[in-house]
């Protein structure tokens, strides 16, 4: 390759200079130029026009609806929410209405799945035990998530000493078992002698609140960093400002999301709750009261227990699907174009 | 140029190879009927946007495509074996001790838990070179890949590691047993130039001792020219136009080549026209921003409950003229974002005074400082994370006009629709989300949302770095247009000289928190002062190519 010669000297007397020159190959390289019709040359980076726009909740709703757990578990939900709300169209039949002529009789024409240790409709009780269980595990839920949430966006916003506190509070309730804590607290005489729904809430919102405040402090510290939360601050927006604007907004989707989870817990905290005897009141029907009230005859008869426990689980087992379903939807992550 | 290379086989040869990616929208061709070859020791550079298909192709001749992509056409000729359609198995016979691979980002690709040491012993382990004397082995690598004081770097942990030193960590791990090929997929993008010159120039010198063929990857067609032989432009998935570096370079024949060329900052060698700022920066003694022997002390918590001072800012002083650029320009670490920050008044100083339009910040009341947000405004580097994703494009842009009270809804609105014609996108952009756009449209939001409230400063906070070199120059280009129709004054802080000589009349040369040079843009990057700034302008990739 004689001609080139003189560039490869050069090349290795002063390696350095490279840089300055290029490199020339010793080989032939064909210089090949493509047909511009086979890519015709586009605008730079121009819109795409043709996609319908798209919000962050419209794309989440997208993706959502098209996920099978999604799709169980919000008919199970909405079909738990019509029983709760209206239990007088699926049963005719009065759950308080009991005769020990029935007790613990199986079967029977209008009462399909029997009756319990008192005579009374155990599908009528079942229904109508839904609206308790769901009042309390939905109104926990919004309690917890606004306590928690304020607590947590503070702490993790400000930070400095408002974290310290914040957060060591939120630690004190976080290290006190939930059911250990509610029965010392029922058992307060200002709780025991209005023994409610709204009681029993109070308390689950007391001991629950510490885990939304964890997961909005830690949303919210990652969200304040972010470049838009201090584009809006030098744009003049005050700092409490953005924080309910911007940082909280985009701090939502894990705290919706361990909303979902947690209320179906709070329903499991209500059930156990009323199986000890402290939650709701043995006058409102509810399956934590069944369940308990049945487990005397679980031997001889175990289907009085098994239908509240069963409505008990699906209620849970639906809301835990939902979380898990939003979780995916949801993912930040995936918002990446 | 009669001795061909015709009895010669190539290393690597891919005839027109198809690669398809099976998406939720179904199947998408990424790469369409291309051909690359690389020879014996030779260095191919693969130029093009991000999107392009130019990773994709490079990623097919490992075997390493992602799980939804697949090689449906074409053959894949490594050493005249076709792997087009081989196994995982089949394809690390080759990885390693055939092809080997420097990836992109130096920070995520060494094992924050295992010594550097360790991850270059797994990587000859894995290729049968085991045995003997580890460790001199691993010291060796590593002190082929120019890390000084190699055996006790061996031991220390990714952590401890300048994003250099990790870059060449992974080059000695890419190089450790003696590959014929080595890809190299953007191996210098997250470095400081300096650093970046050093590396690719190590690099070269060690792939031309070994003989070994190198695939780059890049963006950068100056980069690519000053370091291949041969370069290969893609775009949309096809290979438009290859031939010699040189050639390439010089005689263009693809109009994408023509327009990437064109739009290279590196390859331009003057500002972009604007008249009314070039007179301005001849004759104007109007500053708008003074700043004055500006300091900012940090205190870094060390060992226990001490704290110690790092001087961030060191007594810093220039001046910004009115309806001109002034860049402030160093590398990762030498206080030109702090200096950004005080400016705006997002920190404050430790001492020294900004003075805005005659009036020192220092002293500003809350309310003055509203008004004061008005007239300056920023624009920061990440296009993915300065706007918010759960707001609109119209309400993004309507936010600032509406905290200061600005017009009605109505108002408002046209206001957004001419602000977006300001930056060139359609009005119909307000009705989508920020996640529906590219970075470089991001960008231009951005850079709307800020010209909102006719401020008369902009401070552009690496507003270009992260953008694809066409989208740059549009971005850069949109800036200039600006200045020249509204007089705006810019404070642009870069690492990027090259951009600097296309957008600034004024540079400031940083370097550890301290201002190292000052002057015109012509006059520094001509005859520069200090050895650094030249050190730096020497650095720019492909700089002196088409001179």
């Amino acid at each position: 390759m004689p001609e080139n010669t003189e560039n490869i000297v050069r090349n290795e007397a002063s390696p350095n200079d490279v840089k300055r020159a290029g490199k020339v190959s010793r080989r032939h390289i064909p210089h090949f130029v493509a047909p511009l019709e086979e890519t015709p040359l586009q605008a730079v980076d121009s819109v795409n026009e043709t996609a319908d726009p798209l919000s962050f909740w419209a794309e989440a709703w997208r993706n959502l609806r098209r996920q099978p757990l999604f799709i169980v578990s919000a008919a199970l939900i909405l079909l738990i929410v019509v029983v709760s709300i209206f239990p007088q169209w699926f049963t005719s039949v009065d759950p308080r209405s009991c005769s020990l002529d029935n007790a613990r009789g199986g079967a029977a024409p209008g009462h399909p799945l029997g009756f319990t240790y008192q005579g009374c409709d155990v599908y009528a009780r079942v229904i109508f035990g839904a609206q308790a269980s769901v009042l309390v595990g939905l109104f926990t839920t919004i309690g917890v998530v606004i306590v928690g949430g304020t607590f947590g966006a503070l702490a993790g916003y400000y930070g400095g000493w408002m974290d310290a506190v914040l957060a060591r509070l939120g630690d004190i309730f976080f290290a006190l078992p939930l059911i250990l804590g509610a029965i010392v607290l029922m058992q307060l005489p200002a709780f025991r002698e209005n023994q409610s729904p709204w009681t029993v809430t109070l308390t689950l919102v007391v001991f629950g609140w510490p885990q939304v405040a964890r997961i909005t402090r830690g949303a919210v510290i990652e969200a304040k960093g972010a470049d838009f939360v201090m584009a809006a601050r030098s744009l003049g927006v005050s700092k409490f400002g953005a924080l309910v604007r911007h940082v909280l907004p985009n701090s939502l989707s894990p705290i919706i999301v361990v909303a979902s989870i947690s209320l179906g817990t709070y329903i499991v905290a209500e059930a156990t709750l009323s199986f000890l005897g402290i939650g709701l009141p043995s006058s409102i029907v509810s399956w934590g009261n069944d369940i308990s009230d049945a487990q005397i005859s679980v031997r001889n008869n175990p289907q009085i227990l098994f239908w509240p426990a069963l409505a008990l689980s699906i209620t849970v087992l639906s809301f835990i699907m939902l979380g898990d379903a939003l979780r995916d939807a949801l993912d930040p992550k995936s918002r990446k174009a | 140029m009669e001795m061909q290379n015709k009895n010669e086989q190539p290393l690597l040869d891919m005839r027109d190879v198809e690669i398809t990616f099976n998406t939720a929208n179904g199947p998408v061709k990424a790469v369409r009927g291309a051909n690359l070859s690389v020879m014996q020791g030779e260095s191919v550079a693969i130029v093009g946007e991000s999107g392009s298909g130019k990773s994709t192709i490079a990623l097919a001749a490992m075997g390493l495509l992602a799980r939804n992509g697949k090689v449906t056409g074409g053959q894949i000729l490594f050493d005249g074996k076709d792997y087009a359609a081989a196994s995982d198995k089949e394809f690390r016979h080759i990885r390693g001790d055939q092809i080997g691979m420097v990836p992109q980002d130096p920070m995520s690709n060494l094992n924050p838990v295992w010594k550097i040491g360790f991850q270059v012993k797994e990587t000859l382990k894995a290729n049968g070179l085991g045995g003997g004397d580890m460790n001199k082995k691993v010291a060796e690598a590593l002190e082929n890949a120019g890390l000084p004081d190699a055996e006790r770097r061996a031991g220390q942990y990714p952590h401890e590691f300048s994003g250099g030193m990790r870059q060449r960590a992974l080059i000695s791990i890419g190089l450790s047993c003696r590959p014929r090929l080595l890809v190299a997929d953007e191996p210098t993008s997250a470095l400081d130039v300096t650093v970046q010159r050093q590396i690719l120039d190590h690099l070269d010198n060690m792939t031309a001792e070994l003989g070994t063929a190198v695939l780059f990857i890049t963006h950068d067609l100056g980069l690519a020219a000053e370091r291949a032989e041969k370069v290969v432009v893609m775009y949309k998935g096809q290979v438009v136009e290859s031939g010699p570096a040189i050639d390439l370079l010089r005689n263009p024949q693809h109009p994408y080549t023509k327009r990437l060329i064109d739009s290279a900052p590196s390859l331009s060698s003057h500002r972009m026209e604007n008249e009314a700022a070039a007179q301005k920066s001849a004759s104007g003694t109007d500053n708008v921003l003074e700043i004055e022997n500006l300091t900012k002390v940090f205190k870094i918590r060390e060992k226990g409950l001490k704290k110690s001072d790092f001087l961030a800012v060191d007594d810093v002083s220039f001046n910004v003229r009115r309806g001109t650029t002034t860049a402030v320009v160093g590398e990762s670490g030498s206080g030109k974002s702090t200096v950004a920050k005080m400016v705006l008044n997002l920190l404050e100083p430790t001492s020294g005074t900004i003075r805005f339009d005659g009036e020192d910040m220092g002293r500003l009341s809350e309310k003055e400082l509203f008004r004061f947000r008005r007239r300056v405004q920023p624009i920061f580097q990440d296009p993915y994370g300065s706007l918010d994703p759960m707001y609109s494009i119209f309400r993004t842009i309507e936010q600032p006009l509406k905290i200061h009270g600005i017009g009605d809804a109505r108002s408002r609105q046209n206001k957004v629709k001419e602000l977006l014609e300001h930056v060139s996108m359609p009005a119909s952009t307000m009705h989508r989300f920020p996640n529906e756009l590219s970075g470089g449209q991001r960008q231009r939001i951005a850079i709307a949302r800020a010209l909102a409230l006719e401020p008369e400063v902009i401070i552009c906070d690496e507003a270009v770095s992260a953008l694809d070199v066409l989208v740059q120059a549009q971005v850069l280009e949109l800036l200039n247009k600006l200045q020249a129709e509204l007089g705006l004054s810019y404070l642009f802080i870069t690492h990027d000289l090259a951009v600097v000589r296309q957008i600034a009349d004024d540079v400031v040369v940083m370097k550890d928190g301290q201002l190292v040079e000052s002057g015109k843009t012509d006059d520094i990057f001509a005859t520069p002062q200090t050895e650094y700034t030249s050190n730096l302008l020497d650095a720019i990739p492909g700089g002196q190519l088409l001179v």
